[in-house]
Parts: structure tokens; sequence; C-alpha cells
């Protein structure tokens, strides 16, 4: 099980890591999928391993996935409004709103 | 399947019905029926409203124990309804403003679909429901936080909303598979909190414990989750940063009792309520000094809003009926409050687009009865005897002291200076209002009927909710009837 626990732990630390340094918003969207994914491996993996018997976690990735699919769909539509706003989608140009 | 057992769901279905009328109509009517959907909403709504009140609440649990109903769900359902009425009211005038008026028919539908979640996250007692609930609650309001199309601030506040929102549900669900792990192959709470009661506490469970807190109060925007809360409630339009800070909060608040109290109430009571002693006291201190230094209106309204969520809270540190009880009383009272500021805040938005805190100097000489109001809502906010916000925090905090333990005592201590540092940012607008010299800045206006009856009754409430007991009561009664106590 461990060696199908640790892509998970990586792909999370990777998404992460990316959500904090990355500076285009559709590189932070990358990350933030990449998060979900971990955590929806991380389910299928126990269920798989410690409860061959029932399929909660299956079931359960199923329409955590169908929610990924939604919040992608409405982060794009709002970076496309971005973009069309101020004409790119680096990050460093949405801060007049700060403190 | 049993198809009866739809019938304990009657809230979500009345919601269902409503936003399936909104959207025929919306969708089949010509120019004349658009022009009658905004009263016919309202109407709707408000008769909804009553018949959430209304309707008798039996205890029961169906789909095999993942909803739940009774007198405590339906009386936290019903506050909502309350405040999202308000908002309806406060909003008709946004609403048929050019620029939004040919979409208005959307800003219901996403209303109206955000509080179904809202009902389910309220109801659920699997995770999965729970998660459903969230989402539907969270991804739409992402939408109507972009809802000023030509405005920039709107887009610029609605992707700081959704990428902290992403982000903070991955952690969600990534604390959750941990729980997974540990639970014996059942997201039920019930399930949960049998499998985790034996042996000694785990350490990545405890992990899990901090990535749930992280992931719920994001939605409550706990210090140190806050950070996206003042941006997007600056940018968002106003009714929907009224909706935001009062009923999306009030929503989260309960779910959050209910998840930590019912999944993780016996072994790790004592590790996420060291957690949570650590959030609400930094939650109640940044919120208030950051409002101090606030010119915007929104922006104060949003970290004062913090603190405030600091403040509910505290109801589940008690883990009891009686602290259920005052959380609920104190969210009502807070939804009465909060949404009387905003709908003064809309009201002068509407008319003038002034929203610094100096446009309201001198605003009693052009427009006494929205300084009235206003007043009486900050000391409400503030916590000022004869209003109904001085027993909410009075009642919250001795349901906290009620355990008679140490700690809890040091706690409500910070509250109460806590109290007094934001008794002096609350009267900054009083005194803005009402002795600032100078000309007045905002013109006299007649603010619309919508907004004036909203006023009305926020202000009824702000009067009579502290004074009528019985109101009190009914908070505590429904929440000694949670299927956890």
């Amino acid at each position: 099980m461990l060696w199908y626990l640790v892509p998970s732990v990586i792909m999370f630390a990777a998404g992460v890591y990316g959500f904090c340094t990355r500076k285009n918003m559709i590189a932070l969207l990358i990350s933030l999928e990449l998060m979900l994914n971990a955590a929806d491996l991380n389910f299928v993996v126990f269920n798989r391993f410690l409860f061959p018997g029932s399929m909660e976690g299956m079931v359960f990735t199923l329409f955590a996935i169908a929610i990924a699919a939604a919040e992608t769909a409405i982060a794009i539509a709002i970076i496309i409004n971005i973009y069309r706003e101020v004409g790119n989608t680096d990050i460093n140009s949405v801060k007049q709103m700060k403190f | 399947m049993d198809y009866s057992q739809f019938g304990a769901m009657v809230p979500e279905l009345i919601i269902l019905g409503l936003f399936f009328i909104v959207f025929l109509w919306d969708t089949f009517t010509g120019d004349g029926g658009k022009r009658a959907l905004t009263p016919l909403t309202t109407v709707l709504f408000g008769l909804a409203t009553v018949a959430i009140w209304l309707i008798p609440s039996g205890s029961e649990t169906v789909f095999g124990g993942m909803y739940a109903s009774d007198a405590a769900c339906k009386a936290m359902k019903a506050i909502l309804n309350v405040g999202v009425f308000i908002v309806l009211l406060q909003s008709a005038k946004w609403v048929e403003s050019d620029e939004v008026a040919i979409r208005k028919g959307e800003f219901y539908e996403l209303l109206l679909v955000t509080l179904f979640g809202m009902y389910l996250m309220i109801s659920a007692r699997h995770f999965l429901i729970f998660i459903i609930g969230l989402e539907s609650a969270s991804l739409p309001l992402a939408a109507m936080v972009a809802f000023n199309k030509r405005h920039y601030e709107s887009h610029e506040a609605a992707v700081k909303y959704i990428l902290t929102a992403v982000f903070s549900s991955a952690i969600l669900l990534m604390g959750l598979s941990f729980v997974y792990a540990f639970s014996g192959g059942s997201l039920y709470f019930n399930d949960i909190r049998a499998a985790v009661s034996e042996g000694p506490a785990s350490g990545l469970l405890i992990c899990a414990l901090a990535f749930m807190i992280a992931g719920i109060g994001f939605k409550l925007s706990l210090v140190p989750f806050h950070l996206w809360t003042a941006d997007v409630y600056q940018g968002a339009p106003t009714a929907i940063t009224a909706y935001l800070s009062v009923i999306s909060k009030g929503a989260a608040a309960f779910a959050f009792f209910v998840i930590f109290v019912q999944a993780f109430g016996t072994l790790y009571s004592g590790i996420w309520e060291w957690m949570m002693y650590a959030v609400i006291i930094v939650t109640i201190t940044v919120g208030n000094l950051f409002a101090i230094r606030q010119k915007n209106m929104k922006r104060f309204m949003a970290f004062s809003s913090i603190s405030q969520a600091g403040y509910i809270m505290l109801g589940v540190m008690t883990e009891s009926a009686l602290g259920l009880g005052s959380m609920m009383f104190y969210i009502f009272v807070y939804v009465v409050s909060n949404l009387a500021v905003f709908s003064v805040i809309s009201a002068i938005e509407n008319k003038t687009g002034k929203l610094g805190m100096d446009d309201y100097d001198g605003l009693h000489k052009t427009n006494p009865w929205l300084s009235f109001a206003m007043t009486l809502a900050m000391f409400s906010l503030a916590g000022i005897p004869p209003f109904a916000g001085f027993f909410s925090k009075i009642l919250i905090f001795t349901s906290v002291t009620a355990s008679d333990s140490m700690a809890l005592y040091m706690l409500v201590l910070i509250a109460l200076i806590n109290t007094i540092i934001s008794l002096y940012y609350y009267l900054l607008v009083v005194k803005a209002i009402w002795i600032n010299p100078g000309e007045a800045k905002v013109e006299s206006f007649r603010s619309a009927c919508s907004e004036r009856v909203a006023l009305w009754l926020c202000v009824a409430g702000i009067i009579f909710f502290g004074l009528v007991p019985c109101i009190y009561q009914f908070c505590v009664d429904s929440a000694v009837r949670l299927q956890l106590f």
C-alpha cells in the first residue's frame, strides 16, 4: 500500500508547492488539480487495501472528480474574464485590492 | 428504494421547487414576465420562509442515516431563510439596475442553489453529503462574486475567491482521506465516532483534524484562513457581500459544530479544542485590529465579520446543547445586525456609489432614518446593552463558562477585552455619522420600498430579539433536540 501512497503524497506536495510559487493562474489551477487528485488517489488506495469489502471510498472519489471538474470549469471561466479585463493571466496583475 | 424518505427533506424540496419555478419563469417568459421576476421571487421566498418556520419538525434520519432532519437543523434553516429573505429585499434595487437587470434570473438561481447546498451541509450526517453541500454552496458563490461584469474589482475578487476556495477544499479532501483510513471503511459521522474512539490518539488523525479545521475554517474565514475575506468582500457586489458574510458563515458554523462534536467528540475533543482555542483567539484579535485601520465600509465589515466569526466559534468550544443554542441565537442576531449595516451600505451605494467611511460624515443631516438604523446596528454588533447584540454575546459567554474550566474562562476574558476594542471601531462609524463636522457628502434621498422593508425588519430584530426571551428559548429548545445530545 505504501508504494501507492508515496505518489499521492508527492502529488499533494507538488500541488502545494506549485500553488505557492507559480505566477500564472492556469498553472495555479493545474497545481490545485494535482492536490485534488492526490486526495482522490488516497481514497481509492485506502479503499482497495484497507476495506476491500466496501465501495465507499470509490464512490466518494467519483463524486470528488465531478466536483473537481465543476471547480475547474468555474475557475477557467473567471480566469477568462480576468484575461479579457487585463490582457494576461499573471497573478501579479490582480493586486489592486490590498490590506 | 423508499421514496417516502424525501418527505423528511421538506426545506430542501421547497428551495428546489422555488429554484425550478424561478428557472422556468426566467427561461420561458418574455420581457413582461422578466419584470415580474423580482417581486415573484421575493414573495415566493417569503412564503417559503414562513412555511419552513411553520412545518412541524419530526426527528428522523433518512437515506441510511446520511441525512438527518430534526428540530435543530430545521431551526437553523429557518434562521438562514430569514437572512436570505432580507438579502433578497435589499438587493431588489441593485438587481433592477440597468447593468444587472438582464441577468437577474441567474442571480436568483445561483442564490437558491447555494442556499440548497447550505441546507445539505446543515443536515449532512455523512461526509459525502457534506462535501456535496459544501461545494454547491461555495462554487456558485464564486460566479456570484464575479457578477458585476463591468467592474474590474469583481473579477479580481472572484479569482481570489475561487482559487482559495478550491485550495481549501483540496486540503479538506486530503484530511478526509486520512479520516477515511481510520474510520473502518465508512464515512458516516457515527461510524467514524465509533471507530476513532478506541485506542490512543493517532498522529495521522491529528493531522487530518488540522486539515479539516483549515478547510471549514476557510468557509468561516477564521484567521489564519481569512486572507481572501477582505478582498472578496470589497470586490463583490454588496448584496453578495451581505450574503457571504452572514448566510454562508452561519451554515458553516452549524456544520462545523455537528462534525466536530459528533464525529471527533470522544477521543479527539481535547486535541481539536486546543487547535480551536488558538484559532479563536487569533481570529477575534486579528479581525479587530485590522478593522480599526479600514477606510472602505465593505472592507471594514469584512474584518468585523472575521472577528464575529470568532465569537460564533465560541459556541463550538462548549460541545453542549446550551452552547449550540447560544450559537444559533448569536447567528440569528448577527444576521439581523449585519444585514442592517449592509442594507444601509447598499442603499447609499445604489444611490451615490459612495463606499468610503468618510463619505458618511454628517449623514444624519441628510438621511436621519438611515443614520438611525446604522447606529442601532453598530451598537448591536458592538454589544451595547438594550440591543440584541449584547444579549447574544452575554449568552454565548455564559454558555462557555458554564463548564467551569480555567482555560475557557481565559478564552472568555480575551473575547471580552476584544469586545472593548471592537467598540472603538464600531463607534468610529457612529462618530462619522453624528459627530464629524463638515457638510454631508451624501445628499438626501428616499430609499427604495424594498430596502425600507428590509431595514425595518432588521431594526425590529435588533430591538426585540434581546428583549423577547422566547427567541433564545426557541434556539436552546431546538438545540437540545439535535440528535447528538
